[in-house]
């Protein structure tokens, strides 16, 4: 079944909070090769102006993509994920995560479309420290291959 | 890391040095654990080549990740990451050996902006084909 263009502007409820740890972005940092010690070395993270490590640029997707499965996995929507691919990733940040953080990551369909005989769904994911202080939003676009029919 | 790059020191149109990657089916399997995406085109061939694959592929997100290293090491510890986005044009495809593959980053300075912020335009490539198109990041710089 075609993905469903009534889920534009559909909007999840925030995800319970998430606690960013220093383990979580040292094995982050770990995976994607970075060996910046702002990642791991709180005092050179203290030094550059933080209160504690901070986490790479693209660690939010970690927060992002486990809020979006609500929308994603949505049985109205009718996304075939087996058939999904990324399309395109982009963040704004008012500042990095830093450790310690407990952040909420809210979910929007902001855009579904169909692009010769593919679907695609932008999804926006804010996230904001649970005292209403935004850190990040995340805008990923997800490509279903054949999901125009 | 280099040294801290300053908003006075730096040229529109200046190019950045390129820097290259290695990505290996080892990588992948850390970072399917480290992100949470255990998606089976990351590491599993016999599944990447039944839906249309050429072989396993990388995450799209380590391809970005390594981008975003690339401005983070470039700008240097005081800088701050405004805004940073990619589109994925073509996978980056895996092989089952000990080399694996590798990501080729470029960047160039685009545009200075008011409040000593910049504008990198980036590329990056493997095995000769562009896998990362419409790559921009704005780093706010001291």
């Amino acid at each position: 079944m075609a993905i469903n263009p009534d889920y534009i502007g559909k909007k999840y409820p925030p995800s319970a909070p998430y606690e960013v740890s220093r383990v979580k972005v040292a094995e982050f940092a770990d995976a994607i090769g970075d060996r910046n010690p702002l990642y791991r070395d709180r005092a050179a993270a203290q030094q550059a102006g933080f209160p504690d490590v901070i986490a790479p640029p693209t660690f939010p997707i970690v927060i992002s993509m486990a809020a979006s499965g609500s929308a994603v996995a949505d049985p109205g929507l009718h996304l075939n994920y087996a058939m999904v691919v990324h399309g395109e990733q982009r963040f704004e940040y008012s500042r990095p995560l830093v450790a310690g953080d407990v952040v909420t990551a809210q979910v929007t369909i902001s855009d579904i479309s169909i692009v010769g005989r593919n679907a695609m769904m932008t999804t926006m994911t804010t996230i904001e420290t649970a005292d209403g202080e935004h850190v990040c939003t995340a805008y990923s676009t997800l490509v279903e291959r054949g999901g125009a029919a | 890391m280099s040294e801290q790059v300053s908003y006075e020191g730096v040229e529109t149109g200046a190019e950045l040095p390129a820097a290259s990657y290695q990505v290996t089916r080892l990588d992948l399997v850390k970072y399917c654990g480290a992100s949470g995406d255990f998606n089976v085109i990351h590491w599993n061939e016999r599944i990447a080549k039944a839906v249309g694959l050429p072989d396993v592929i990388a995450h799209g997100m380590f391809t970005m990740a390594q981008a975003g290293r690339y401005v983070t090491d470039w700008a240097g510890p005081v800088a701050a990451l405004e805004e940073f986005g990619v589109r994925f044009s073509a996978p980056v495809v895996v092989p089952d050996d000990d080399t694996g593959a590798t990501i080729v980053v470029t960047g160039q300075v685009q545009q200075k902006l008011e409040g000593n912020r910049v504008t990198l335009a980036l590329t990056a490539r493997s095995a000769g084909t562009k896998v990362l198109t419409r790559a921009r990041a704005v780093v706010r710089l001291p």
